[in-house]
């Protein structure tokens, strides 16, 4: 039987409430961790399946052409050399995240450098990587791609603009105004498991173990790509080392693996380098952005003006979305909106962790910065008095909305001074010290997800869904929301993620999976618990399961009396997504210290107050905003991608040139959370969590480099270099 | 990777005969050489290991000062506490590298010899003529973020990424290598890597067959010394500038002044008109300025890193206002 809900209407009644195991939210400890780190839970690479070929992938060394010829005889000469592979159907982008199509095929088209235009398979690994090294090719290139985001007449992307009043009148009457220029720099997901697949056909069914963030969209992808049915495919994804956007679609390796081993039948494993990892999967666009703010004597806005330049290569229909907080973050009844792409023939741009708000909220942010102090308005105060009563350019209500709570508690917990504000006011020896604070928001989005959950006649459950644990925690809350809900320990659940054969999943991305899974969980449970009301004898409403049994009454082994009972929930985003504007909120504050000779920023503590409903664990919860403000400090200090001005081709491919945070960058980290009930979000009111904590911090590091020693630095990364040019004498 | 002899000597004499010839290259940590293989940077047809060759000690000398063993791991060094009371400057530069996964395996020989990070050097597929002469320099007119601004040349910018080197460099340290026929020769630090000029191939003296056998600290010096290392990210990043100093100090004066930079220059860059102009001086911002001045007398940037220059004059002056205790 399957449980259906399209959510159509808010739900305040909070069901899971009124249950009894008390063991959702709490801060249970990752069910998988002890395989992850004792080394038994297999990554993509590392499944056990025998009599393996491997494969490489061959990359291009021009911008933009054709590939003419390529010298298979010399290669497959090469020791253990037995096929080179440049089938029409090998994909050379990766599938944007919920894209459910092939992405762009045809390997002899090249569009960017560095663009997989074939796979070697060989008996080794060695022997592959020699060989493609190696491979002779012939190109027909065509001049003059574009590679210069500037340089090009952009695309607008219409559905993104916004005109309401008059913005220019606005800022010319206002008692104040900030009009600023603020660009930010590409970035990558750096997740550590690089990206790998085996593909093993048996007869015309395939299976592929990847890593995959969304199963449920790449089985499409993937059987797009290879010309055949979906149900012919089946992908495995148990473990996944990190995703962050960039296993969002089908990528390169997959199908390579999948068309490798078909040709030479036997099963193919497809290990991208980390150098490929960087230079073919998926970047985030840089971007550049003006903003412009206008407002009263005390800070209202009257005038709200964002615009962005983004870029992707041609035929994407990804844009950087740096505007999707902006349109409903702040008042003023002047708008002027508009984003923009401009085609260029760099690797392709796609999803990064907090894909828009990641880049479009620090930019916001600084602006901000800005004009609290051109007003004298206390920063916090200044977001405060801004926040709008609904969404200002639809006139929609907000599905909750803890922006305000959480900068005042988050104020108080960092201890923040509400007093005039001046920059160079702490030194410390070579260290000028200060503070700065920016708001946090993520659009909050669901997406259909189904599972199946079975009651085993011994009284244990197990979940069955092809949804994907990335590192997040799903196994974990996946298997308190069983817990809470039939009154079971967390040991009592056995949780099987990451395969196609199971009910389709939501996958893990845009934050969504949690508030996704878990309500496709909670209704299977709602109807277990329907037949176990009966049994029992009472209402549904009413059964009261803890620890494995009914409260005052028989065991659930007792009540199953040797049957097993399973249901599948399935959860769809209903009409409430249209009418309202869902959200997450919240604040971070931030004290740095910079260098008065090197520029040198180091943050020293930071305090992110967030508010996303509610919580389905209070640790994996925690550790995903950690999580979101390392990479608030990466996107603020250190992280940018570089692109050869000649070629496009990204330059810092690896991770001792691409410029993660290290240990030592992330200091003290507090993290508050601002429980809520956000009856619109899902049905179980959890809203989405992964992102947020990046969504702003960037710019609370730049706001405090500013008040630490007057450098108003308005391009991100901020290194030392830029630092030092914005600093004043 | 290709295909490849690996051979393990137990003796140096063995291993002097075995790493003859143009195709040998010698491996110690392998915390570069093989990363640059299995990009096909470095392709040797035969892989001499030299880790049973002993050469893993730090010994007195007879003249008051440490000969640390080509094979002792980078971590072994900043630990010994003779190298950390005598000559925190090494200790200090080398933690300030890698990691400490890396400095496990990392020894003093290999670490002499790193390679260079320019970013075209380590992609086969861009020009380089470093890696193949005559392909032209990718680097020049490219991203140059990383690149020298002193004593480049229109052949190679590349800088030599390391920071023992640096540190060794600003304690007139010692290198002691045996060739191909036992004979044995010494070279300065100072003098053992080369400036690219039109033989960017060659990164420092070694000639086919050598082999580093030790680094000899002089005796222990007098004065303060400080290792500054400038980067964005507070660990695990090759330095942007970096400077190595000892500075001591008589009465209000400036008695001496060795200073070693590292991030600008195809070499640990050691410019001894410095130590002339800052001894017997007292110290002050007017006496760092013309310091900085004459350090960065020739300096060219590229583009990308022509902050450089006045960021190696700041960080300068930062360690020279720590040094002398002036307050700029
Ligand atoms: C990600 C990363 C970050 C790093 N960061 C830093 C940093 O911040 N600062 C820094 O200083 N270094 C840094 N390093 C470099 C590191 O210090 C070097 O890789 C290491 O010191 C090399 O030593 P090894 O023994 O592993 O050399 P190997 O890789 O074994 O050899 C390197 C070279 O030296 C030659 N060689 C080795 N021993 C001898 C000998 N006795 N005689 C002659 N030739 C010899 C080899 O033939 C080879 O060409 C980093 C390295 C990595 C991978
Ligand atoms: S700077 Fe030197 S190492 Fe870099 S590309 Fe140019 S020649 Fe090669």
């Amino acid at each position: 039987m399957t449980a259906h809900l399209k959510q159509d209407e808010p739900d305040t009644a909070n069901f899971l409430d009124t249950m009894k195991q008390g063991v959702l939210g709490k801060p249970v400890s990752r069910i998988e961790g002890l395989a992850k780190v004792t080394g038994t839970a297999p990554y993509a690479a590392e499944y056990p399946v025998e009599n393996l070929a491997e494969g490489v992938l061959v990359t291009a060394t021009i911008v933009r052409g054709e590939v003419v010829s390529i010298d298979k005889d010399a290669a497959l000469a090469m020791p253990g050399v037995l096929a080179v592979i440049d089938d029409k159907c090998l994909t050379t982008r990766a599938a944007q995240g919920t894209a459910n199509e092939a992405p762009q095929q045809n390997p002899r088209k090249v569009d960017y450098w560095g663009q997989p235009i074939a796979v070697i398979v060989a008996e080794s690994f060695e022997q592959a990587r020699d060989a493609a090294k190696h491979l002779s090719v012939e190109y027909r290139e065509e001049e003059g791609a574009p590679l210069d985001p500037s340089a090009v007449e952009p695309e607008e992307q219409e559905d993104e603009t916004v005109d309401q009043g008059d913005l220019a009148h606005a800022m010319a009457r206002a008692d104040h105004a900030a009009d600023l220029e603020i660009s930010t720099e590409g970035h990558a997901s750096a997740a550590m498991e690089p990206h790998a697949a085996i593909a093993e056909w048996d007869g015309d069914k395939v299976t592929v173990y990847a890593s995959l963030q969304m199963l449920n969209y790449n089985i499409t992808e993937l059987a797009d790509s290879l010309g055949v049915d979906e149900d012919r495919v089946r992908l495995v994804s148990r473990y996944v080392g990190g995703g962050f956007g960039s296993k969002l679609g089908v990528s390169e390796e997959v199908v390579a693996a999948a068309i490798a081993a078909r040709a030479v039948g036997r099963p193919v494993r497809v290990v991208m380098s980390r150098q490929q990892v960087f230079q073919c999967v998926m970047r985030r666009s840089e971007t550049k952005q003006r903003l412009r703010l206008a407002s009263d004597g005390e800070g209202r806005l009257d005038g709200f003006g964002h615009e962005a330049l983004v870029s992707n290569l041609p035929e994407e229909d990804f844009a950087e979305p740096v505007l999707q907080s902006s349109h409903f973050l702040y008042g003023g009844k002047n708008r002027a909106l508009k984003l923009e792409v401009a085609r260029i023939h760099r690797m392709t741009a796609g999803s990064v962790r907090a894909p828009g708000e990641a880049v479009g909220m620090p930019a916001l942010e600084v602006a901000m910065d800005v004009l609290a102090e051109k007003t004298g308005v206390d920063p916090v105060e200044l977001r405060i008095r801004n926040i709008p009563d609904c969404n200002p350019e639809e006139d929609l209500p907000f599905s909750s909305h803890k922006l305000a709570e959480c900068l005042q508690q988050g104020a108080e917990k960092f201890g923040w001074d509400a007093g005039a504000r001046k920059p160079r006011q702490t030194r410390d020896g070579e260290w000028w010290v200060g503070t700065g604070m920016a708001s946090a928001a993520r659009v909050h989005n669901v997406g259909e997800a189904r599972a199946r959950v079975t009651l085993r006649p011994d009284g244990t459950a197990e979940v069955r869904t092809d949804m994907t644990d990335i590192g997040t925690g799903t196994y974990t809350i996946v298997a308190q929301m069983v817990g809470e809900m039939l009154g079971l320990g967390v040991d009592d659940v056995l949780v099987q993620l990451g395969d196609t054969d199971f009910p389709r999943g939501s996958g893990s991305g845009g934050s969504w999976g949690g508030a996704s899974i878990g309500s496709a969980v909670y209704l299977a449970c709602r109807a277990l618990r329907e037949k176990l009301a009966k049994k029992a004898g009472t209402e549904e409403s009413d059964l009261a399961l803890r620890n494995g049994a009914v409260e005052g009454g028989k065991s659930l082994a007792d009540l199953l009396d040797g049957q097993e009972l399973s249901e599948e929930g399935h959860y769809e985003p209903g009409e409430i997504a249209d009418t309202h504007t869902a959200s997450g909120f919240g604040a971070f504050f931030a004290q740095v210290r910079v260098n008065r000779f090197t520029g040198e920023t180091r943050v020293d503590r930071m305090l992110g107050a967030f508010g996303f409903g509610r919580v389905l664990n209070a640790k994996t919860a925690r550790s995903q905003c950690l999580g979101g403000i390392t990479w608030s400090i990466g996107a603020a200090l250190t992280e940018a991608l570089h692109f050869d001005p000649r070629d496009g081709h990204l330059v810092n491919c690896d991770l001792a040139e691409y410029h993660v945070p290290v240990n030592r960058d992330v200091p003290e980290v507090e993290v508050l959370m601002v429980e809520e009930r956000d009856p619109v979000a899902s049905p179980i009111q959890a809203k989405g969590i992964g992102e947020l904590g990046m969504c702003g911090g960037a710019g609370a590091i730049a706001n405090a480099i500013y008040n630490a020693c007057g450098a108003r630095v308005l391009d991100f990364p901020m290194t030392p270099d830029r630092v030092l040019a914005a600093m004043p004498d | 990777m290709r295909p490849f002899d690996l051979q393990r000597p137990d003796s140096l004499e063995h291993a002097r005969n075995l790493s003859t010839g143009e195709t040998a290259t010698l491996i110690a940590g392998g915390t570069n050489l093989l990363d640059l293989m299995k990009l096909q940077v470095e392709v040797p047809e035969r892989v001499v290991a030299i880790d049973r060759l002993g050469m893993n000690e730090i010994q007195a000398t007879e003249d008051g000062g440490l000969r640390i063993g080509a094979l002792v791991t980078n971590t072994a060094t900043a630990n010994d506490a003779r190298i950390r009371s005598d000559y925190p400057v090494l200790a200090r530069a080398i933690l300030a590298g890698a990691t400490q996964q890396l400095r496990n395996r990392a020894t003093t020989g290999g670490n002499l010899c790193q390679r260079t990070r320019c970013y075209y050097f380590t992609n086969i597929d861009q020009p380089c003529n470093k890696r193949e002469p005559g392909s032209g320099c990718g680097a020049i007119e490219g991203i140059a973020r990383l690149h020298g601004v002193l004593g480049t040349s229109s052949s190679c910018i590349a800088t030599y990424p390391g920071d023992m080197a640096v540190a060794m460099s600003a304690l007139d340290a010692t290198v002691e290598i045996v060739s191909a026929d036992g004979s044995e020769r010494s070279v300065p630090v100072r003098d053992f890597h080369l400036l690219p000029g039109d033989t960017p191939w060659r990164d420092n003296v070694l000639e086919t067959g050598e082999i580093i056998t030790a680094v000899t600290l002089p005796a222990l010096v007098e004065g303060k010394q400080l290792y500054r290392k400038v980067r964005e990210r507070s660990s695990y990043a090759f330095a942007l500038v970096s400077v190595a100093a000892i500075i001591a100090m008589e009465g209000d004066t400036i008695a001496r002044a060795d200073l070693a930079f590292g991030g600008l220059a195809h070499k640990p860059w050691y410019d001894p008109r410095l130590s002339d102009l800052l001894v017997g001086k007292a110290p002050d911002a007017a006496l760092f300025d013309s310091a900085a001045d004459l350090l960065l007398e020739n300096a060219q940037g590229y583009g990308e890193n022509d902050f450089k220059i006045p960021l190696a004059r700041r960080t300068l002056a930062a360690v020279l206002a720590e040094a002398t205790e002036t307050e700029l």
